[in-house]
């Protein structure tokens, strides 16, 4: 048995039947190939796998494919225009925010949904708005320093 | 040494891909026709098998094979053991790939299925039926030496897996001095789980008619894959192709050879197409190897006036079910060695126990035997400061051994390489105003408030290490490293080495040393790593050894280029060798700057060899191939500052300050992200982290659910500061950092709750260090009183 489903992904149209369990992470990695969104835990604990959905950020692995049928999803391949980075993907390179770089996809979009929501965040505001995002490199410290740099160049360098 | 960006914290040259989402993790990458490979764990931590019926998964959709232990023997030796630590009775016990009879640990396999889809693949692993009959089991080190549960393996009397002994003085004779103070500590080192982001992968592709197997592997080591793999699965190590791409944290636990991962290869090879096994968190925390896991009982003497005498201990360490591949060697070799600390020590004796159990496999994790070593040590120190009546910064300042240039022996028979421990302690007190601390200190607890300060010096080993030192302590193999820098005809560099970069960003370091050795632009650099095929022998990152290891054998490569690149210029120039001059990538004759040749010019010249000097070959390129005289010895000091809330327990880490001193810092971002990083994890070791086994062998903490590793909202801003004091004998002075912090931060950590909570009569809280423990130690204290 498999459910038709239609979604955009970074601006292309997908149509594809998918088996009811798929999870929308495994859809992204394993059907479309886009391996950029990660899985790190079976919990819903390490954020790893977080993408935006209708511009609001997912957990992916919590999500089956048929659910967000119809929606739009960005993922970290199609943030930013190909060549070019986000202004929180240069910030999180200017800061040191990534060491292994296996949450940081996660970590990006989890920021992206924090600067949405509050784009001029404290550094409590930061930290209380990442904890759904584990990393077990940086210790955080650059993650908050990236993502208040992100703040800054996207609210047009002033805060 | 010229420094064009030796020093200078520019970005990592790795991260937009990592950015960008195309970094390429192993469970990644795809092949044509790629099945699925998933384990069947045993639900029991001892048991043997009384029956096992595969037939239903068998014909399960999708399912290609099902394997047991009686297909895989045939073929695969059992897991090697890698380090063979002498005089120690090490009894190693036969470790199967897949369990034939008996399964030892919750997580030991046995069976494995392949199917088209890891979906399926999964489903069939529910239809295989085990008939199981348990046995009892152990989990704790201390009681397993004490005969609790059954034997675990026949051939293992008393489940002892050796008995190391480290000695250096007359430790008893310094406890029986008259008028020693002596201080005892019983302390339990909790089991860890390293946790790296990334849970570990294998993607095995065969090529019958050849006889050709390449294994994609999320590993800290591929040569070392590729030598145990060769020798477990059979393949001549020339037609094994090992490749760690991008590789998502490691912390150690990629050290570590695993049964998964050759039976992925054992599954390629049998169904003739490519197979990819990728664990999931669950599997993983009951798979990959754990860390830590000891019962000490310590204890330490000295004077009354603050002279510590002797340090003496038993510790008794778990090792998990089976002897992972450099196990022996992590609570012995690293830890026993290491309990002088940075301190004049001179009589010191402690016995290690390693004593199997039946849990995972304990395996290094980040510092591997040095943070229990520091522990213990700055721990036992604090309690003798208290028993003394003396600061505990004092009591230490009275016993840091004096700043030394070029080696200081210690007890333990380890010649330290060079350290200013004064210097750092004399910092981390001047920046956080320890004097101030305890005067707050003071006023707050006239207040009822529980302000805690704690304090620790360290010093570590690492830059594993001389070859001649593993071999004698039983390493099976050797512990140097290697580069080869390759100029291209335009001036453009590759540099291949045999470390294995997974996080530490030595793609941007590396470069950063070829740019300052030879002036060329870090971005016309580019440094290759993780594939056997392609790269150098080497022995891997561990042990903060890629720098300071891998980095000197670059740094020597270089020197060879520099002088070929000196007499290629001599003879363009037409002057002799002896006359040359070099500055910044431009070779010239002694007052002639003007008349210059750059690298790229020799660069050129050397490739197209037009016009060589006699006897010279063509070509701009050196290997090197680093065995190192002596390990390094970073060091240096924490501080943190608490408030305890006694009647919740809450723990407020108000301030965490540190001083490291790791020599010269190619990259100061690098090291201070380093820094954060490792003080962290010794912070999670302290306050959240432990994994938990029920008695019956169940691993309780068995998610990121209920294993609490640290997140964004649980931390203060740490204050990271250095000193720099050079290796001797390291060609760029540099020594290492991936370890430090979480060395020494644990203990601080510690020592600093202990400190708050003095006033209310608590000497001791077991770690973590949870509100709920905090709040008993307080009240075990108040009944006491």
């Amino acid at each position: 048995m498999a459910v038709p489903v239609s979604l955009t992904v970074n601006g292309q149209s997908q149509q594809r039947d998918v088996d009811p369990r798929l999870l929308l992470v495994h859809f992204l990695r394993d059907v479309l190939g886009l391996t950029g969104t990660k899985v790190a835990c079976d919990t819903s604990q390490c954020g790893a796998c977080t993408v935006l959905v209708d511009g609001i950020a997912a957990k992916s692995c919590t999500c089956l494919t048929a659910q967000v049928d119809g929606a739009s999803i960005t993922t970290i391949e199609g943030l930013a225009a190909p060549g070019t980075l986000h202004p929180i993907q240069e910030a999180f390179w200017n800061k040191h925010g990534l060491q292994c770089g296996f949450c940081t996809p996660g970590m990006v979009l989890a920021t992206h949904e924090l600067l949405r929501q509050n784009p001029n965040p404290t550094v409590e505001q930061i930290r209380h708005g990442l904890e759904g995002n584990l990393c077990r490199c940086t210790g955080y410290q650059n993650i908050v320093r990236s993502v208040q740099e992100a703040a800054k160049t996207m609210n047009g360098g002033a805060r | 040494m010229s420094s064009r960006t030796f020093g200078s914290a520019i970005r990592r040259r790795e991260d937009p891909r990592l950015l960008t989402g195309l970094g390429t993790y192993t469970d990644d990458l795809s092949l044509p026709n790629m099945a699925h490979a998933a384990m069947l764990r045993s639900p029991h931590a001892h048991a043997t098998i009384v029956s096992l019926d595969t037939s239903k998964a068998a014909k399960a959709p999708g399912v290609l094979a099902v394997y047991t232990g009686k297909d895989t023997a045939p073929a695969l030796k059992p897991m090697p053991c890698a380090w063979l630590l002498p005089n120690a009775g090490l009894n190693i016990a036969e470790y199967p790939l897949v369990a034939l009879d008996t399964v030892r640990y919750v997580g030991d396999i046995v069976a494995v299925v392949v199917a088209q889809t890891p979906y399926q693949a999964y489903d069939a692993l529910d239809l295989i039926e085990v008939k199981y009959k348990t046995l009892p089991a152990v989990v704790d080190p201390e009681k397993s030496a004490k005969g609790t549960g059954a034997p675990i393996h026949a051939s293992v009397p008393g489940n002892q897996a050796f008995k190391w002994t480290v000695a250096g003085g007359d430790a008893d004779a310094a406890f029986a001095a008259p008028g020693a103070v002596v201080v005892h500590d019983r302390i339990i080192q909790n089991r860890l789980i390293p946790t790296p982001m990334e849970t570990r992968s294998a993607l095995a592709q065969w090529t019958a008619a050849t006889g050709e197997l390449t294994l994609w592997n999320t590993t800290q080591n591929p040569h070392i894959v590729r030598f145990i793999g060769s020798l477990v699965m059979g393949v001549p190590e020339d037609k094994l192709r090992v490749v760690a791409p991008e590789v998502g944290g490691g912390f150690g636990a990629k050290i570590a050879q695993y049964p998964a991962d050759f039976l992925t290869c054992f599954c390629a090879m049998k169904l003739n197409r490519p197979v990819k096994w990728t664990e999931t968190r669950s599997e993983n925390y009951i798979a990959t190897t754990h860390g830590r896991d000891h019962v000490q009982d310590v204890a330490l003497c000295g004077t009354k006036d603050g002279k510590i005498t002797g340090v003496r201990g038993t510790v008794w360490a778990g090792m998990g079910a089976y002897l992972s591949t450099a196990a022996p060697g992590i609570p012995t070799i690293l830890h026993g060695l290491m309990l002088c600390g940075p301190y004049l020590i001179d009589n010191v004796k402690e016995d290690v126990y390693g004593l199997y159990t039946n849990t995972t496999p304990v395996e290094a994790y980040r510092g591997a035997g040095r943070p229990e070593a520091t522990y213990l040590l700055e721990r036992l120190i604090d309690r003798f400061a208290h028993a003394i009546g003396k600061d505990p910064a004092e009591v230490r300042r009275i016993n840091l051994i004096p700043k030394f240039d070029n080696g200081h022996n210690v007890a333990t028979g380890l010649t330290y390489d060079s350290g200013n421990y004064h210097g750092a302690l004399d910092k981390i007190m001047a920046h956080v105003d320890y004097a101030g601390l305890r005067k707050q200190q003071a006023e707050a607890r006239a207040k009822g408030r529980y302000m805690g300060i704690g304090i620790c010096t360290y010093v570590e080993v690492c830059g594993l290490g001389p070859s001649q030192v593993a071999g004698a302590i039983g390493f099976q193999g050797g512990l140097w490293e290697s580069a080869i820098v390759r100029f291209h005809p335009s001036g453009k560099v590759n540099v291949f080495i045999g470390t294995k970069p997974h996080g530490q960003g030595e793609e941007t370091t590396f470069a950063q040393i070829v740019s300052s050795e030879l002036g060329v632009d870090v971005n016309d650099v580019k440094v290759m790593h993780g594939d056997t095929d392609k790269t150098p022998m080497g022995w891997g990152t561990y042990g903060s050894r890629t720098t300071a290891v891998g980095g000197a054998a670059l740094a020597v490569a270089l020197r060879k280029i520099k002088d070929k690149a000196t007499a290629l210029a001599a003879h363009l120039l037409e002057a002799p060798v002896e006359d040359m001059d070099y500055a910044d990538g431009r070779f010239f004759v002694k007052g002639a700057p003007a008349k210059a040749k750059t690298i790229q010019d020799i660069a050129l010249m050397a490739n197209v060899a037009w016009n060589m000097p006699a006897g010279m070959e063509a070509g701009l390129e050196a290997s090197s191939f680093y065995d190192p005289p002596n390990f390094v010895y970073p060091f240096g000091a924490h501080v943190a500052v608490v408030d305890v809330d006694p009647a919740t327990g809450a723990i407020d880490l108000k301030r965490y300050a540190c001083v490291d001193d790791c020599g010269p810092q190619i990259n100061p971002m690098i090291v201070e992200g380093q820094v954060h990083g490792g003080v962290v994890q010794g912070l999670g070791q302290a306050l959240w982290e432990e994994a938990i086994y029920a008695d019956n062998g169940q691993l309780v903490t068995g998610t990121l659910m209920d294993y609490a590793i640290p997140r964004a909202d649980v931390l203060p801003e740490i204050e990271v500061l250095s000193t720099v004091t050079p290796s001797p004998h390291h060609p760029l002075g540099v020594k290492g950092i991936g370890e430090a912090g979480t060395i020494v931060s644990t203990c601080t950590m510690y020592n600093a709750v202990v400190d708050a909570l003095r006033p209310l009569g608590v000497d001791t809280v077991p770690m973590p260090m949870t509100p709920e423990r905090v709040w008993r130690a307080v009240q075990t204290a108040k009944k006491g009183a």
